[in-house]
């Protein structure tokens, strides 16, 4: 049961992720990436990590590719020009060394993952992630509200009339 | 139980497809799509080591990696705004005033 889910949502992560890659238009990529990441939250429930699925869901889908959906709507753009012919031939190199790398970064993940049966199935609650990150993580969770300053403003300066 | 390599296996090709996008399209905010395909790839890796090994600092981070994601979207999606501005296209291969 629990495996039929994996693959449900697995199938549809990896289908909605072609589905970016193959539209036409990029507001139908940015809806597909909104599938993309409610089937990630399905994959982070059967992981447990019940606090992270939420957040993605709203931070993600809700926040995020909203900014993404309204620029997009903002823009009114013309039909995608298909500029990909230059250097087409890259693409018979890039196939076999994109494969390449997948094998590479396969062989890593599946030695990592190898000895990493401790099978603790500690529950992701919000308990735990905020103990630690008000504890262990203090100083990266401040940095981070500077952060967040700073793309603030760095957004209102890039986004004004004359640059 | 879901074996951990499942897991890494959708992950590596989440990532995989992510990048493949970011070669092949040509369009701005496709390639900033592409971009949060990859970080979602890494972002599974995370959970499923933190949930396997029963830590949570994986899980943090994902958290720092969605804080990070959103101050990349909004300077990025001002950035696409400007160009579009001066440059009425979003073909990055059109915006080449510094290329020699």
């Amino acid at each position: 049961m629990i495996e039929a889910l994996f693959f449900l949502f697995a199938a549809m992560a990896v289908g909605a992720a072609i589905n970016v890659l193959v539209q036409k238009h990029v507001l139908y990529s940015a809806l597909s990436l909104i599938v993309l990441l409610v089937s990630m939250s399905g994959l982070f429930i059967l992981l447990n990590a019940d606090f992270l699925a939420v957040i993605n869901v709203i931070v993600y889908a809700g926040a995020i590719m909203v900014l993404f959906v309204f620029v997009i709507m903002l823009l009114n753009l013309p039909e995608d020009e298909d500029g990909a012919d230059r250097m087409r031939w890259l693409k018979f190199l890039g196939i076999p060394m994109g494969l390449f790398l997948l094998f590479m970064i396969l062989a890593t993940l599946w030695n990592a993952g190898a000895d990493a049966g401790v099978q603790a199935q500690m529950p992701g609650s919000p308990e735990a992630i905020g103990r630690s990150l008000f504890t262990d993580y203090l100083l990266p969770f401040e940095v981070t509200s500077l952060l967040i300053l700073i793309a603030l403003m760095g957004a209102v300066v890039f986004a004004k009339k004359e640059l | 139980m879901i074996p951990l390599n499942w897991f890494l296996t959708l992950s590596a090709v989440l990532f995989l497809i992510g990048m493949l996008g970011f070669f092949i399209k040509r369009n701005i905010i496709a390639l900033l799509l592409s971009v949060e395909i990859m970080l979602n790839a890494v972002n599974l890796t995370f959970v499923a080591f933190s949930s396997r090994n029963g830590h949570v600092s994986g899980q943090v981070f994902v958290f720092f990696v969605l804080v990070v994601a959103a101050a990349e979207a909004a300077v990025g999606l001002a950035l696409v705004i400007a160009m579009f501005r001066n440059r009425e296209t979003l073909n990055v291969d059109r915006s080449n005033l510094l290329k020699w």
